[in-house]
């Protein structure tokens, strides 16, 4: 009674805290523990757990069809050419034969590799204008684009900045013989070969009634053989700003060596179920010079599974750290065992 | 106010005249006003600023601003940096601002205390601060003393007056002060108007028991001592008025001049993270060099090859200056491992923890209405972490009321409580205490629980009544009846208050007495006894007696003292009433009761004749008078009779043995502060179980001279290591260094065996405390379990706890309630002040406050032990966090041309024309994504309940040895975030540096970062050990904000509004949708967190931490149980210890046997009106015509002025 009293007397008075569970430090809790039982069998669930999907990953990379031509040695001649400056406006053509032993099943990605060029380099990534590729008319001098922004004379380029004026130009067709005589191009498709949302969204022409005319007083970018506007003739919906293959471009990779998506397989005919094997032939318009700094480039034909492409690393990595955890499970838990049967030795024979 | 802080040259000697404000101004004394606060408004932003940049951390920061405004290098915008730093420095100015509002008003409240002071003939009401030197202000009893006054005169006669510095002392018996003969006749206002002596005395100071002047008045030199002074901080007793003359006012006031300086508390966890964050400093310059020199290279290398496509800046000229340039943003862009924000969490965690410390309930005191007080919000994790505590003693560990609590009385003990079978019960609540109303003059709050001794009295045993009467007799009480029945008792210590009131109650009442008669009302019977001599007591004799005559004439004398003394000068016929008496005080002693030995002595009138002519005669010797009494005394203190023994109870605070006991367990070591005698303080010591009859020894330093001191500590420390080898473990102590760790030293010191005591008094501490003996001192006193220092100065205390701060590096917490503790409690690491009394002072100066010492166990076992824990979880876990975000940047710097490129989504851009946009993630990461659920844990987490941390002290220690976060500690929580980092780079780039579809950086950027959110939430939740509704949320509300977030941010309306700012449009959809995203986001979540699993599993399965097995198993709970019964069995056993609680002065004997205190009023209703002195009629006279107001009874008192 005489508690109660008290209480009742401790509540009314305004100074005394209130005793909620929040201002008392009591509030329901889960007390997570690591007990054995809970760590060993997550160790093995999620070890065998990592050793399947490594496994699947493995076996998916394993499936992918993927053949690699380097072009930079055999287009030599081409690239010492390209090396001076002057000969920007002469044409240089050259041939990369390849022989596929096997059919390449399925949907095929055609993709040029580039080793030793610095996309990520954080002045690189930042010499660009999103205003001006959104089709938006922007003070080029005040953007990041500098040092390509504008020519002496005050000309805007567009689009501006180092990524754009960089930009992948070669030019490559793929022709299959059917026989050891005649040759016919592998029909490949140049769009779609982009993000739906960088296509829709990032990327917009300015407007005007013809496209040519949106980009009047501006000037192509230094390095480039044609203005942004004749990227691709034949397909409005690829042309200028939107071009599929300057999309691409502009998304910069994040290391060094990087392969961008450049064409895929149009299954028609005789490709309806992929390249069949035999001789092929790249021509190739070549206008990008890699020497100057020790670059290399290739050409890349792949089938793409669920996984990505050929890359073994995360499938390795999975099996690896599945195997290292399963039997870090088993050493955990012969430790354990171990030290248990101590336990109840010393509870045994207490001193 | 700002008179306050006017700074003046040292003073040589004071002037002051009484009445005389224009005189006195010359000098320019300080005014009577106190300020303890630091700002005002004008000062308060620059003073403030310096402080706040005095932090490393905050010139750290000021710092990476600057560097950030300048354009080469800023690969970050100045934005992330300002925006949290003025947030920091605005949180803490205003936390700063509000601590020192509080101090205003505190001081404005003591400032504005009323006090009447005599102005221009009148006496008016004034505010303390209005208080100049040299005026005169009238006190009223229970009123504090405003500044130090010299008394002029007082209500009482001859100028006495009687005081309690308790405040100032600690000591708890009345002090009696006494004013100069030629003013103590100034009672009246007209007179007091009129005086205009002057003082010329010594310039301020902080002795507290010297005081040296000399008042010149009409021509005449007076001199002035202590005797004559009051001091600020006393409160007037017994007294119904008085007079005195301002001397020193405000910050000059002795009680001022010993409270230290305020000193800036820091914890050191924030000395420790001023420390790292200078490393990680350096460790910062050092991957910017690295980086710098890499990227001196790839520019010369790569980079100059690569201009084609990417020339250099206009300015940039040099591979070598490039890398100079990229030093800089590097250290900007790495500068994350020290966000501001683990300064804002930090502040924000301690703020909560002190919330929970003013909620919590189980240190509310419902009595004194009291909720416990964290009034500085930055100490919390140092509470974790004390090692040693320095105690007050008067109203710290006692309550300062003295209960008369058992008796012996011719070998029959009284005052065990006994239940229904006759066992000893506890005192408690179940009883009801006697009943005595049969006698209309007992005191209504006194409480005795055992009926059988009132029986005894009523069936009229001789000896207990011959006991009563000796209590009500043998005494120098003064009594006051206001009114008829209504009696007051003055003690000069409680002690005697106690035993004269348990007479009373019990019916023999002590009514009145004058210079040589006690009149007693025995049974309702009044009896007047002739006083005919009193022997008093001083510290040598450690008894008193009185020789009365009997109204039948028989001449006796009773004594009462110390058991050691009385019981050598029995008379030896009883033998076993001896041994059955000495088993009684045994068994009061063990239970910590201050016990009394009562005697008695018939003396025959021839005899007592030629005694009293041989005392007249010596008391009239010019010389040697006292050795001459003294040997009189002795020579009638034999062979006399035992009557009994008592026992009075110090009354402890509720559960201090308890407590103390817990606090022991828990490794820290209790230190007892006090100004209060030596007997009283080992007394104390004894009841609250610090001092045990177990232990080894006790050594008691009392030397001197500084040769006996040393003397005497090395002698203790001789023994202790003596005893330490003779264990045979070889340690030697003369050799140890003293720069050893403080975590190192206690281990060894408990090498020493057995346990040891130090008790050690003012003088002494004086020379030990000298520099060549201090670590002397210090090494001798921490081997000792158990310290006590009496008679110690305000000063003293703060010198004991800075020698043990100085040397031992350990967190010291000082606890006291009065004023003569502030300057120890502002010295320690943490203060605590008692509150809910009625000085105010100790609260405002500490750190903490509460009501009762034993929520000193809840404040360190729980809310510190909690605290401690949750910063160094919280700290652990934020460089972990830091360390692995920011790391990241660092291998992507080996990959992108070391050129400063982030790999996280922020777009670095160059400052021209930056927004806030940009930094988006780094500035979120730390705000939004993980620093929640981080906060979280680090407010709410708990590793044991509170019970548990009460039952198992010995969780406390971890604290103390600064397990939980240190430097090796956080080299772990760094070496898991770069292994962090190391996989949540190279795991992406493995899967997207070859082969892949996605390669692109903004995918590369939105992979790293997603996994790197989930990486430390899911970490997070590993350490959150206590997952309240509150952590769920803001753990799963920050992952869900963090994709919410992503999208938003790569959505297209942004974008399209703002394109150069939102250009990872449509990224997080795209990346987000591929598998592979997901399988490299989750295989480095479990590479990461798999390891740490691992190592806690194993750390708890091989080597659990105590905490850990009490969370996991409740087996080791009997065992501590067991362990706990123990210690409160302890000290049961018996040795005997009298506490002759007495005063350590002389006694008042000589002012009553002159009949100088005397009223006239007892003095008129005593048949022996004997010699009445022309000063009495005075005091008539002046009673008469004075203007004294109407006297308010000293028990009901009025309250003073307070807050």
């Amino acid at each position: 009674m005489k508690n109660k009293d008290n209480q009742s007397a401790q509540e009314s008075n305004p100074r005394c805290p209130d005793s909620s569970a929040f201002k008392q430090q009591k509030l329901p809790a889960w007390k997570p523990k690591l007990t054995a039982s809970t760590v060993l069998s997550s160790f093995f669930v999620i070890g065998l757990f990592c050793l399947l999907v490594g496994i699947c990953l493995i076996l998916s990379a394993r499936s992918v069809n993927e053949i690699q031509i380097d072009y930079s040695d055999v287009c030599l001649n081409c690239s010492k050419l390209r090396e001076s400056s002057s000969n920007w406006d002469k044409e240089c053509n050259c041939f990369a034969h390849f022989t596929l032993q096997e059919n390449m099943p399925g949907d095929i990605f055609m993709y040029y590799r580039l080793q030793n060029f610095y996309q990520n380099h954080r002045r690189y990534v930042l010499s660009r204008s999103d205003a001006q590729l959104l089709g938006q008319d922007v003070n080029i001098q005040n953007s990041y684009c500098a040092p390509f922004a504008t020519y002496p004379n005050g000309t805007p380029m567009a689009p501006c900045g180092a990524i754009a004026n960089s930009m992948f130009n070669d030019t490559v067709q793929l022709f299959y013989y059917v026989n050891s005589s005649t040759a016919i191009q592998v029909p490949l498709l140049k769009n779609g070969n982009s993000w739906w949302s960088d296509k829709n969204v990032k990327f917009r022409n300015p407007t005007s009634y013809n496209l040519s005319s949106a980009f009047a007083g501006t000037a192509r970018p230094p390095y480039w053989q044609k203005p942004a506007y004749l990227l691709d003739e034949k397909d409005e919906r690829n042309n200028g700003y939107i071009n599929d293959d300057l999309i691409v471009w502009m998304r910069v990779s994040a290391f060094a060596t990087f392969r961008n998506l450049y064409r895929r397989l149009s299954r028609t005919n005789q490709f309806a179920d992929g390249l069949p094997a035999g001789n092929y032939t790249f021509h190739i318009t070549y206008n990008f010079p890699v020497t100057k700094f020790q670059g290399k480039k290739q050409l890349v034909l792949s089938t793409i599974t669920w996984s990505g492409g050929s890359n073994l690393f995360l499938g390795i990595a999975y099996t690896v750290s599945g195997a290292v955890i399963v039997l870090a499970g088993f050493v955990i838990a012969a430790i354990h065992l171990k030290r248990r049967k101590k336990k109840t030795y010393f509870q045994r024979h207490p001193k | 106010m700002e008179l306050c802080a006017k700074k003046l040259p040292p003073e040589e000697e004071r002037r002051v005249r009484a009445n005389a404000r224009e005189y006195n101004e010359k000098f320019q004394y300080a005014s009577n006003c106190i300020k303890t606060s630091k700002y005002n408004i004008v000062t308060f932003l620059p003073v403030n600023l310096f402080e706040q940049f005095q932090e490393v951390a905050n010139t750290y920061f000021l710092f990476l601003l600057i560097l950030q405004l300048i354009p080469q290098i800023s690969s970050l915008s100045w934005f992330t940096t300002i925006v949290p730093l003025v947030l920091v420095l605005t949180i803490t100015a205003v936390k700063d601002a509000t601590d020192d509002y509080f101090r205003h008003k505190s001081d404005n409240q003591v400032n504005n205390r009323q006090s009447q002071v005599l102005i221009n003939g009148r006496l008016q009401q004034e505010q303390w601060m209005n208080v100049r030197v040299g005026d005169i202000i009238k006190l009223e009893n229970n009123q504090f003393v405003a500044a130090d006054l010299l008394l002029l005169c007082s209500s009482e006669p001859h100028g006495l007056c009687y005081i309690e510095t308790a405040e100032l002392d600690g000591e708890t018996n009345m002090k009696v002060r006494q004013a100069i003969p030629v003013t103590s006749q100034l009672g009246d206002i007209r007179k007091l108007a009129r005086f205009d002596g002057e003082v010329v005395c010594e310039p301020p100071n902080n002795k507290l028991d010297k005081f040296s002047g000399t008042l010149y008045w009409k021509e005449n030199k007076y001199p002035l001592s202590n005797q004559n002074m009051l001091l600020r901080g006393c409160v007037l007793r017994n007294s119904e008025w008085c007079f005195g003359l301002v001397v020193f006012a405000g910050p000059d006031t002795k009680l001022m001049q010993n409270s230290g300086r305020t000193k800036f508390k820091r914890t050191s966890i924030d000395r420790l993270m001023n420390t790292l964050v200078l490393w990680i400093f350096g460790f910062l310059v050092c991957m910017g060099v690295i980086l710098a020199i890499g990227n001196g290279i790839w520019e010369y290398e790569v980079g100059a090859c690569f201009q084609m496509y990417l020339p250099w800046d206009v300015a940039v000229d040099s591979a070598f200056f490039s890398g100079f340039l990229s030093f800089w943003s590097y250290i900007i862009i790495l500068n994350t491992v020290v966000p501001i924000s683990l300064y804002v969490s930090v502040e924000v965690i301690r703020l909560g923890h002190s919330y929970f410390i003013n909620w919590d309930k189980k240190m509310y005191c419902a009595q004194r209405q009291t909720p416990a007080e964290a009034r500085t919000t930055t100490l919390n994790e140092e509470l974790g972490q004390v090692e040693y505590i320095f105690s007050d003693k008067t109203g710290t560990l006692t309550q300062n009321i003295m209960v008369f609590c058992k008796c012996s009385i011719s070998g029959h003990s009284y005052g065990d409580v006994l239940d229904v079978l006759g066992h000893k019960a506890e005192l408690g609540e179940r009883t009801e205490p006697v009943d005595f109303s049969f006698n209309p003059l007992a005191d209504p709050r006194f409480r005795f629980w055992d009926p059988s001794l009132l029986q005894a009295v009523r069936l009229g045993d001789p000896h207990v009544h011959e006991f009563f009467r000796l209590l009500s007799l043998c005494h120098t009480v003064m009594s006051e009846e206001k009114s008829e029945g209504e009696l007051y008792y003055k003690a000069q210590s409680p002690d005697e208050g106690a035993l004269v009131t348990a007479a009373r109650n019990f019916g023999f009442v002590f009514r009145s007495r004058t210079p040589k008669t006690i009149t007693v009302q025995e049974l309702g019977r009044a009896v007047t006894y002739q006083l005919l001599a009193i022997l008093d007591f001083n510290n040598v004799r450690k008894r008193m007696s009185v020789i009365v005559r009997s109204p039948e004439g028989r001449i006796r004398l009773y004594c009462k003292g110390a058991d050691t003394i009385l019981l050598e000068r029995l008379h030896p016929a009883h033998p076993e009433l001896l041994n059955v008496t000495t088993d009684h005080l045994n068994e009061y002693a063990g239970d910590g009761l201050r016990t009394l030995v009562l005697a008695y002595k018939d003396l025959e009138e021839g005899y007592y004749e030629g005694w009293a002519e041989q005392l007249l005669r010596a008391s009239v010797a010019p010389e040697g008078r006292e050795d001459r009494l003294a040997r009189l005394y002795e020579e009638v203190e034999q062979d006399m009779m035992l009557l009994g023994a008592t026992a009075i109870e110090d009354k402890l605070q509720q559960g201090v043995p308890e407590t103390i006991a817990l606090l022991t367990l828990a490794n820290i070591k209790i230190w007892v502060l006090t100004g209060d005698k030596q007997e009283t303080a080992v007394n104390i010591g004894y009841s609250c179980k610090m001092l045990t009859d177990d232990m080894t020894e006790v050594f008691l330093v009392t030397g001197h001279t500084v040769l006996e001191v040393r003397e005497e500590l090395r002698k203790a420390r001789e023994k202790m290591l003596d005893s330490a080898r003779a264990v045979g473990n070889g340690f030697c102590q003369e050799k140890l260094p003293l720069s050893a760790p403080a975590s190192g030293l206690p281990a060894v010191l408990e090498a020493v065996a057995g346990e040891y005591a130090l008790v050690i008094n003012g003088h002494s501490l004086a020379h030990a405390l000298e520099a060549d003996m201090e670590l002397e001192f210090l090494e001798t006193a921490c081997a000792c379990k158990a310290v006590i220092c009496c008679r110690v100065t305000p000063l003293q205390k703060a010198q004991v706890v800075e020698l043990v701060k100085k040397h031992k590096k350990a967190v010291t917490l000082a606890i006291g309630d009065g004023a003569n503790d502030v300057s120890m409690i502002k010295t320690a690491h943490i203060g605590v002040g008692i509150s809910g009394q009625e000085g105010i002072q100790a609260v405002l100066a500490s750190d903490y406050s509460f009501a009762q010492f034993r929520f000193l166990q809840r404040l360190l076992l729980v809310h510190g032990r909690w605290s401690y824990l949750r910063m160094c979880k919280f700290l652990c876990y934020f460089f972990y966090k830091n360390f692995a975000f920011t790391m990241v940047h660092f291998w992507f710097g080996f990959f992108c041309g070391f050129s400063a490129q982030g790999c996280l989504p922020p777009r670095l851009t160059p400052l021209s024309r930056q927004t806030v946009y940009d930094q988006y993630f780094i500035t979120l990461y730390n705000i939004v994504y993980t620093s929640l659920p981080v906060l979280a844990m680090g407010v709410f987490d708990q590793d044991v309940t509170e019970q548990r941390s009460m039952e198992y002290p010995k969780l406390y220690e971890p604290g103390q040895l600064n397990l939980l976060f240190n430097k090796r500690e956080f080299f772990i929580c760094i070496a898991q975030g770069i292994y962090a980092s190391v996989l949540m780079f190279f795991i992406p780039y493995g899967v997207f540096a070859d082969g892949a579809q996605l390669a692109d950086y903004q995918s590369f950027a939105v992979t790293v970062a997603t996994s790197l959110v989930i990486v430390v939430s899911v970490q997070i939740g590993l350490d959150t050990g206590f997952w309240t509704a509150i952590n769920h949320f803001f753990i799963w509300g920050s992952l869900a904000v963090y994709f919410a977030i992503l999208f938003a941010m790569h959505s297209d309306g942004l974008f399209q509004m703002f394109p150069n700012q939102f250009r990872f449009v449509g990224n997080a959809q795209n990346t987000l949708a591929q598998p592979t995203v997901w399988l490299t986001i989750t295989l480095t979540t479990v590479v990461c967190i798999v390891p740490v699993v691992a190592f806690r599993f194993l750390k708890l399965d091989l080597k659990p931490e105590l905490s850990d097995t009490v969370r996991y198993t409740q087996l080791v709970r009997k065992k501590q149980r067991a362990q706990h019964r123990c210690m409160r069995r302890v000290g049961r056993a018996g040795s005997r210890r009298s506490g002759y609680a007495f005063s350590h002065q002389e006694g008042f004997g000589e002012l009553i046997m002159s009949g100088k205190n005397m009223r006239l009023s007892s003095l008129a209703l005593s048949s022996f009106a004997a010699r009445s002195s022309a000063s009495w009629i005075e005091t008539l006279r002046k009673k008469k015509g004075g203007d004294s107001p109407a006297s308010s009874p000293s028990g009901g008192g009025d309250k003073p002025l307070k807050g």
